[in-house]
This record gives C-alpha cells, sequence and structure tokens, in this order.
C-alpha cells in the first residue's frame, strides 16, 4: 500500500464535498433557526468548488489513485461534473422550497445531500470492489434519511421500502463482492480483468450478478425499481428529483465500468443479461407510466424507463467504440432535463395530478414552456441533449451488433411519447386555471398536507410570496435547465469529444 | 441565404413571444409580412439556381464532427419547388386567418416555426438536420391540431403525433443504419450518396430501406399506413390541414427521392415492386374511400393518399430498370419528374381544397356533403374557385394536377404497365367523387344546415369569400393554371435533378 499514488489532491471534490458536509453539520449546530440556510450557502459552495476542481481534474492527465482502486479518467471526471451540477440544481431548488426553509431539520438536509452526492461519485469512480461496496453504502444511507425526510406517513413508509430493498440488496452486493473475490482472487479490477476469463464462469456469474444487483437498485432500475415510485411521490420534491437523478449517474458509470473492466472477456452472459434488464426497465416504466395520474408517479416511472436506456451502453460496453460517450452524454442530457422537469414540480407544490396542470401555459406560459421542452427532452425530440444521447445510445447498440435492442428502445420511445403527452395536453390546451381541482381531489394526500403546512406555518410565510400555489424560486432552477437541455443538444460536439477518453487502469 | 430562409420565422416567432403582447391585428401583419419576406427570399433563391442542374446555395458548418452530423444545406431541382410551393402556401395560410380571433398570437408563432421546420427540411443536406426537422413539425402540429381543432381534436392529434413519430424513429433507426455503414461514419447525405454504403450489402441494405420506408410511408401517407391522416384532417383547423396535406405529406415523398434512392440505390431497385404495389394500392383504394365519404373534407383527405399513391408509382417505377434502352430511360426520366412536378401541384391544390373546406365549415357549421346543396346560389365566388380547385385536382388538362399525372403515368407505363393501368382507375374515380361533391354541395335548389331544431334550411346566412379569403385561395389557384399551361419553369428545375437521381439509382 505504499504506492506512489496517494495524493488527496486527486481527490479533491470528493474531499471538498465530503468537508462541506461536516462543516455544515457543525454550522448547523450553532446556527439560530433563521439563519439554517448559511448551511446551505456553504454546502452549496462546496458544490461548486468541487466542480471547478473536477474540471481542472477532467482537463489533467488519466491515472488512478491510492493503489489504483480509484481512477480519474473521463468516466470519473463525468460523472462529477454531472452529480456535482445535478446536486447543486437540487441545492439551488431545496434552498428555494418554502416548506424545507421552515423546516427545524433544515441543516441535516444539505449535509444528507451532500453526503449522498459523494457516494455517487464514489460509486462512478470506484476501480475495486470494496471501495464499490463502501461507495454504495455512503450514497445509500443518507438516501434513506431524505426518503423519509418530511416525518408524514408517506415518507416514513417511502423511506422503509428504500431501506429494506437497499438493505437486501446491499447484501447480494456483497455476497458479490465475495464471490468475485473468490473467483478473481483480488478485488482490483485491474486484477480481476486479468484472473476473471479463466475463473469458473459459474463463479463469475454468480459474482456479477449479485454487483449487477447493487447497481440496478442505486439506478432504479427493474427489477430493483419497486421502491422508486413510492420514494419519489411519498417524499420532497426536490428529494424526488435528488433520488432520481443523483444516485443514478453513480450507478450506471459503475455499472459501465463493470462491464468494461473486470466482466468484460466473461463471456457473453453480461451483454445479453444488461440487455434483458434494459428491454424490462424501459418497458415496465413505460407500460407503468401509462396509467399514472400524479406527476411525481409518473416522472418516477419515466425515470425507471430511461434508466433502460441508459444501461443500453452499459450492456454493450467493450463492443464498440461509441459506447462510452453514448452513456456519459445521455446520463449528462439526462440529469439536465429531468431536473428541469422536477423543478417545475417544485415550482408548483400543490399540483399532484396531471389535471392540476391545465391551464398551465394560459397562468405562467414561461414555466409551461420549460415544462414542455424538458418533457418532449425526455421523449427525445431533436434538438435537445437526450435526443442527441439517443442517438449516441442506438447507435452503440447497432454497432455493437444488438440492432434489436435499438429497435425495442426505439419502440418503447414511441410509447413513452403517449404518456409524456397525456402531461404537456392539459398543460398547454387546458383552460381551467392549475391548482383549482387539487384541493377537493386529494385531501388524504401527503404531498398536499406539506403544502398545506407550508401554508399554515407562520415561518413559511416570510419565504414564499403569499402564494401557496407557486414557489417561484424554483424557476430559478426550471428556465436554467430547459434552456440547458436544448443548448446541450445544440452544441453537444464539442462535449461528446470530450467524453471519449479511455478508462483508466 | 437558406439559413436566413429557414431561421427567420423563428425569429419572428419567438420575438413575436417576447415582445409585449400586441394586437392581433399587428401579430396578422408580421405573420404576412414574414411570410412575404420567405417567399421573397425562395424567388431570389430561385432566379440564383444555376440553370444546369446541381446542388446551389450550400452552406456548411461544423456542428457534431464527433457524432459525424454538420450543418448541411443547400437546394436543387428536387427541394427548390417544394421550398417554393411551402412558401406559397404559408403565405396563403397568413392570409386566410387574417380574420382569426382565438390566440391569434400562438398560432401565428406555431405556424411561423412550421413553416421553419418545412423549409429546414426541404433544404437539409444531412440526415441528422433532416430528422430534426421531421419530428419537430411533428410537434409543431401536434399543438396547431390539438389547440385548434374541432370535436375530437386532442384524439385525434395524439394519434397523428404517435403514428408519425413511430415512423420517425423508425427513420432515424434507418439513418443509424446508414450512418454506420459508412465508413468514415457520416450522417451526410451528400457525402452518403456519392459513397453508396450499402452497395454488396444485400441484407443490411434492405433492412435499412424498410425502416426508412416504413418511415417515410408513414409520413406520406401510404396504405396501409394512412389511418391518421383522416382524423387529423377531419378535426385540424383549416390552415392547419393545409399546411399538413400541402406541406408536411411531401416531406415522406421528398425523403424517398432525396434519401431513400440516390443513397441506397441497390436496395431500392430491389425493392421497387413493392413501393409499385403500395403505389397503385394507395392510389385505388384511397380513391375508393374517398368515393365513400359523406363528409367532404375527409373525401379530400382521402384524395391526398390517392394523390400521393401516384408519387410513390413513379419512384417505384423509377427504380424497376429493365434492359429498355433510351426510351425506357426517358419513360423513367419523366416519371420521376412528374413525382415532383406532383408534389406541387398537389401542394397547392390540395392546399385550396382544405382552406376551401374551412370556408364551408366556417359557415356552415359542418363539412357533412349532404347537408348542403344549391350553394352557389349565395356564394358564386366560393363555388367557382371550388370547382376550379376540384377540376385541377381531378387532372383536367390546362391546371397542374393534369401535367404531373401525365407524367407519371405516361413514364410509369412502360416499365410497369399493369400498375399503371389501374392506376388510372383511380384517376376516374377521383374524377367522379369530386364532381359529385361539387355538383352536390353547390348546384340543385339551396340547402344549408339549419341554424337551430325545427329552422328552415335556408335561413342560415352565407357569405361569399372575404377578400382575404379569396386573396390567399386566388393565387393557388393561379398558380395551378400557370403551371397547368406554362410549366417549363418549372421543369426546367426538376429535369437536371431528376436526371441526377436516376443517374444515382443506375449505379
Amino acid at each position: 500500500m505504499n504506492g506512489t499514488d496517494e495524493n488527496p489532491l486527486d481527490l479533491l471534490p470528493e474531499v471538498l464535498l465530503a468537508g462541506c458536509a461536516v462543516l455544515a453539520l457543525l454550522l448547523g449546530c450553532w446556527l439560530p433557526r433563521h439563519r439554517q440556510w448559511l448551511a446551505g450557502a456553504l454546502a452549496v459552495t462546496g458544490c461548486a468548488a468541487g466542480l471547478v476542481a473536477a474540471a481542472v481534474a477532467a482537463a489533467g492527465p488519466t491515472g488512478t489513485a491510492f493503489d489504483a482502486s480509484y481512477a480519474v479518467d473521463p468516466v470519473t471526471s463525468t460523472g462529477r461534473i454531472v452529480i456535482l451540477g445535478g446536486t447543486l440544481l437540487v441545492l439551488l431548488l431545496s434552498l428555494t422550497s418554502p416548506w424545507l426553509r421552515a423546516a427545524p431539520r433544515e441543516t441535516e438536509f444539505y449535509v444528507l445531500v451532500l453526503l449522498a452526492a459523494v457516494g455517487a461519485v464514489l460509486l462512478a469512480g470506484a476501480q475495486d470492489l470494496l471501495l464499490l461496496a463502501a461507495g454504495y453504502l455512503l450514497a445509500s444511507v443518507p438516501a434513506y434519511a431524505l426518503a423519509g425526510f418530511a416525518r408524514d406517513g408517506r415518507g416514513t413508509e417511502a423511506a422503509l421500502k428504500y431501506y429494506v430493498l437497499g438493505a437486501l440488496l446491499g447484501v447480494l452486493l456483497l455476497t458479490g463482492v465475495t464471490v468475485l473475490l473468490a473467483a478473481g482472487h483480488g478485488t482490483g479490477y485491474p486484477a480481476l480483468r486479468r484472473e476473471l476469463p479463466d475463473a469458473p464462469v459459474g463463479l463469475v456469474i454468480t459474482g456479477g450478478l449479485g454487483v449487477l444487483a447493487g447497481v440496478l437498485f442505486k439506478s432504479g432500475g427493474v427489477p430493483a425499481h419497486y421502491w422508486l415510485p413510492d420514494a419519489v411521490q411519498g417524499s420532497l420534491a426536490p428529494v424526488g428529483a435528488f433520488l432520481t437523478t443523483v444516485p443514478k449517474i453513480g450507478a450506471l458509470a459503475a455499472g459501465y465500468r463493470l462491464a468494461a473492466g473486470p466482466l468484460a472477456d466473461t463471456g457473453r452472459w453480461w451483454p445479453d443479461l444488461v440487455a434483458v434488464v434494459a428491454v424490462a426497465s424501459m418497458t415496465l416504466g413505460n407500460l407503468a407510466a401509462f396509467s399514472q395520474r400524479d406527476v411525481r408517479r409518473l416522472l418516477a416511472y419515466s425515470t425507471i424507463s430511461q434508466v433502460g436506456y441508459l444501461l443500453l451502453p452499459v450492456a454493450v460496453a467493450g463492443r464498440t467504440a461509441l459506447d462510452q460517450r453514448a452513456l456519459l452524454f445521455y446520463l449528462a442530457g439526462y440529469a439536465v432535463t429531468n431536473l428541469g422537469a422536477f423543478a417545475v414540480v417544485c415550482a408548483l407544490p400543490r399540483a399532484r395530478h396531471l389535471a392540476d396542470y391545465r391551464g398551465l401555459a394560459r397562468e405562467r406560459p414561461a414555466l409551461a414552456v420549460a415544462l414542455v421542452v424538458c418533457l418532449l427532452g425526455l421523449v427525445g425530440t431533436p434538438p435537445t441533449a437526450v435526443f442527441l444521447g439517443k442517438l449516441a445510445v442506438f447507435s452503440a447498440a447497432f454497432d455493437a451488433g444488438y440492432t434489436w435492442l435499438a429497435v425495442v428502445a426505439a419502440a418503447n420511445t414511441v410509447a413513452s411519447l403517449f404518456y409524456y403527452l397525456r402531461w404537456i395536453a392539459p398543460t398547454v390546451l387546458g383552460t381551467a386555471p392549475p391548482g383549482d381541482e387539487d384541493r377537493d381531489g386529494d385531501g388524504g394526500r401527503v404531498g398536499n398536507g406539506n403544502a398545506g403546512r407550508a401554508g399554515a406555518d407562520p415561518l413559511a410565510g416570510g419565504h414564499a410570496t403569499g402564494d401557496a400555489t407557486f414557489a417561484g424560486g424554483a424557476v430559478l432552477v426550471a428556465y436554467p435547465a430547459a434552456a440547458a437541455s436544448v443548448l446541450l443538444g445544440l452544441l453537444g460536439g464539442p462535449v461528446l469529444d470530450l467524453l471519449a477518453g479511455p478508462l483508466a487502469g | 441565404m437558406l439559413t436566413v430562409l429557414v431561421l427567420l420565422p423563428t425569429a419572428v416567432a419567438v420575438s413575436l413571444l417576447c415582445l409585449p403582447r400586441g394586437t392581433p391585428r399587428s401579430v396578422h401583419v408580421a405573420w404576412t409580412a414574414t411570410a412575404v419576406v420567405e417567399l421573397a427570399l425562395t424567388a431570389t433563391i430561385w432566379l440564383r439556381h444555376p440553370a444546369g442542374g446541381g446542388l446551389s446555395h450550400q452552406e456548411r458548418a461544423r456542428w457534431l464532427p464527433s457524432v459525424g452530423a454538420g450543418y448541411h444545406v443547400g437546394v436543387d431541382g428536387l427541394s427548390l419547388p417544394l421550398v417554393a410551393m411551402s412558401c406559397v402556401l404559408f403565405l396563403a395560410c397568413a392570409l386566410y386567418t387574417w380574420r382569426q380571433t382565438d390566440r391569434v398570437r400562438e398560432f401565428a408563432v406555431l405556424f411561423l416555426f412550421l413553416q421553419s421546420t418545412s423549409l429546414g427540411l426541404f433544404v437539409a443536406l444531412d440526415l441528422i438536420l433532416f430528422f430534426l426537422f421531421f419530428d419537430l413539425s411533428l410537434v409543431a402540429m401536434y399543438f396547431v391540431i390539438a389547440g385548434w381543432g374541432h370535436r375530437d381534436a386532442a384524439r385525434s392529434a395524439l394519434l397523428f403525433f404517435l403514428y408519425t413519430f413511430t415512423g420517425s424513429l423508425a427513420l432515424l433507426l434507418g439513418f443509424i443504419g446508414l450512418y454506420l455503414a459508412a465508413d468514415p461514419h457520416t450522417f451526410d447525405i451528400v457525402e452518403l450518396t456519392r459513397d453508396d454504403p450499402l452497395a454488396g450489402r444485400t441484407t443490411h441494405g434492405a433492412l435499412v430501406l424498410l425502416a426508412v420506408g416504413v418511415g417515410l410511408a408513414i409520413k406520406t401517407p401510404t396504405v396501409p399506413f394512412h389511418t391518421w391522416l383522416p382524423p387529423a384532417h377531419t378535426d385540424a383547423p383549416a390552415a392547419g390541414s393545409a399546411v399538413l396535406a400541402g406541406v408536411l405529406l411531401k416531406m415522406g415523398t421528398y425523403g424517398f427521392l432525396r434519401i431513400a434512392m440516390p443513397v441506397m440505390p441497390g436496395a431500392w431497385r430491389g425493392a421497387a415492386v413493392v413501393f409499385v404495389v403500395v403505389g397503385v394500392v394507395s392510389v385505388v383504394y384511397g380513391a375508393l374511400v374517398a368515393f365513400a365519404q359523406t363528409d367532404f373534407k375527409r373525401m379530400v383527405a382521402y384524395t391526398s393518399v390517392n394523390h400521393m399513391g401516384y408519387i410513390v408509382l413513379a419512384v417505384g417505377a423509377a427504380g424497376t430498370l429493365g434492359g429498355d434502352g433510351p426510351a425506357g430511360d426517358r419513360a423513367r426520366h419523366l416519371a420521376v419528374t412528374g413525382s415532383v412536378f406532383q408534389m406541387v401541384s398537389h401542394g397547392l391544390l390540395t392546399g385550396a381544397l382544405f382552406l376551401l373546406c374551412g370556408v364551408l365549415y366556417e359557415r356552415g357549421g359542418t363539412h357533412r356533403t349532404a347537408a348542403y346543396s344549391g350553394v352557389a346560389h349565395r356564394a358564386p365566388v366560393f363555388a367557382a374557385l371550388t370547382g376550379v380547385a376540384a377540376f385541377a385536382s381531378l387532372g383536367l388538362p390546362g391546371f397542374s394536377g393534369f401535367i404531373a399525372e401525365f407524367q407519371i403515368l405516361t413514364g410509369s407505363l412502360g416499365p410497369q404497365p399493369v400498375a399503371t393501368g389501374l392506376a388510372l382507375l383511380g384517376v376516374l374515380l377521383t374524377a367522379a367523387l369530386l364532381l359529385r361533391a361539387v355538383r352536390q354541395v353547390f348546384t340543385g335548389p339551396l340547402r344549408l344546415p339549419p341554424t337551430g331544431p325545427g329552422q328552415a334550411t335556408t335561413t342560415r346566412s352565407f357569405p361569399d369569400l372575404a377578400w382575404h379569403e379569396t386573396a390567399s385561395l386566388t393565387p393557388l389557384l393561379a398558380l395551378a393554371v400557370v403551371l397547368g399551361l406554362l410549366p417549363r419553369f418549372v421543369l426546367d428545375v426538376i429535369e437536371p435533378a431528376s436526371l441526377g437521381v436516376l443517374r444515382l439509382l443506375a449505379r
């Protein structure tokens, strides 16, 4: 363990994030309630500083750190930038959420978000199965707490479901790590890559399945997706935005690294298996989204189907030259577009149902435009970033000989248009003002309780503009995210070039 | 120049959205002025287009070099007539909706955006650019139908969007297939045309052509992919229908000429008979179903299936090469030229017919043919213009439709005599059904849809065309006459390009 690569500066973004988390926690202990936003500001600063550090590191050479257990290469760099950017947007959404600003445990929220983000970054960069397992836990445990942060019935249920499934699949992950250790005599990816092709196939497949289970849980792919709709619907809207975006990025990057590294030469079982999981994910996600009327649930299922597309490059990793940049670009495009859609949801805390969005285009045209851009972006309409991502992903699948997979993904894209349009149509074409119908329709719903509490809480008045149906601060995220989604698509050429470098190790 | 042509309407649309909400009149003025400027720009491009053919006004810019896609636009004899026709039609729509009061600004913005996407598609020389405009035109048209349509508009718009979006994804898969087959990988249509990347790869070529063919066939639409068309047309607002049938449908057939034939000549020749059959079935089936319609607008919609069928027949016949020497070459050249001419002619005429349907609906409140009789008594100008449009559409000599169909049928007769013979049946049927509908609506004793239960059938007011309606319809029909009598100036532009397509096809 006396390698020459034990330079903490290689992990500067991660160190910054973790350091800010600790500092924010300490700060929160001493700050009075009405100044807790300072902790949030510190978190935002940490994220921004981490972004700068990650960008600098991305421009630097490719390499590994800490005895080759951590990679600093395009996958890590992109993962860092997208995760930190996504976390930054989530933090902004939280800082502008009237409910959260009034919450007594405001600081804890920011700290948990930062810690979960560190976990996601570790997942993206881990080049050692043990570090992968550690990243999994670090990304999961704060997320459980976030899911139940509102401490109401729905939130508790969401957190419990999330936790139980996470614990189960975490055990599977650890089992997989153990089995792969037995098969490959090591946990570092370079060593595993040498050893696994000659190891007993049964062991490799068993271990690979276990690791895949962990990846699928963090990315919310079928069959480890059961927690996602409940967690997104039951928790706060910014938490939903976080859970459907940030951990996915880390997990999919980890999946890609596994596929392109240790499992690359172990036979066709991996691509075929992941292909099946991808198809199941996009298809089931779409089918379930068809009948949803709650916008958060709909978005949750939409993210499950998006994971299906994102798993395509993971399936064909190493079998085409187009896989890596396809995955990374899609991840970036997906993150910004999905966060944009969630930002609109955050901006309208009372609008829980599709029908509540009726007439939004007349009431708040700019917000409606942002929503339509993001939803059409999620469909994959050019010239948005997700379109370019889909193009790259389909090309990669084609090029690797998985034409059927690209065809299924295209068919699923058509299917997904249907439920996005179910949201777009009332938004643009309806006439009733938003927020009129939710009051009689969902008296028993948790989210409404949240919004209602924000209205009833005397502290909320100081932050909200008195209009409880509209949290104006969220548009600060919604508009830039929608614009970024289009710009990233239009100007994606140079970005794609940056993503194509070789993996470390 | 082309970039300005494509982006100007969108720029105006954005400024309409960003500037403070003006009066409907000012919006209309801005919209119409933009349409006039676009037409003037197109005229300039037309005049500067070289007589010898080939691509002109090309513009290139690096866009997504790592994906092999670039910004590459240009016009030739295939696209220039369509660009000009689209500009005329969009101007007609702007004039037609001069008195509209329902959300004028949004309507104008969507139409300006639609104009950008349509022109962009016709001048695109890159598959991704083509696809981008293809998809965006769907989005804009979806909102036009869903927002301003009547009756079951939301459902029809959804059907339209889902159906044609399916087509667009099939298209995208085909494009990716082409991209990966090319070496180096590229989406540039000019480079792909030069390289013929699928040469000698029969299976891959057939699959790519299947994907591209299905995508374009849905858009065209040909039987059996036409089922989205009648409901979309029936429920769309008149100007929306005019653009949908006049411009958007051409994207499908234009794609055959621009992409399928020159880039995949081997695969096209192999599958040409399929397209011939599909074309003839569309011609005959479209005419038969149109014959059975009791709704005037639905009938016009089905005649579109029929008219687009001729184009598919012609491009299919052009692909059935035989060792029949120069006579066969001339015939195929005639067929391809006729197919482009038919696109222009059909765009003008069906655009006019749909706008006339809109006039009928606005005054009578229904499209049902049987609800009207003797309308010519009340609205002679309307009756005269509809008569002209109907005669032109059925292919009477002296109108553009005749030139187009004559060329297509003469050109296809040599390579595909049986199919062309069957297609002639479609001409007869179309003539019969259009004449029957015109007779029903305009001649005989006056009978109009009653304004309420128990009301007499003559009490409803049925004013003749207003000036803006006349101003929008007359140029379309006048152009149809000019093209019918003096087609040379358009044919001179088309012919070098269609010769080029055939040369590429014969590789």
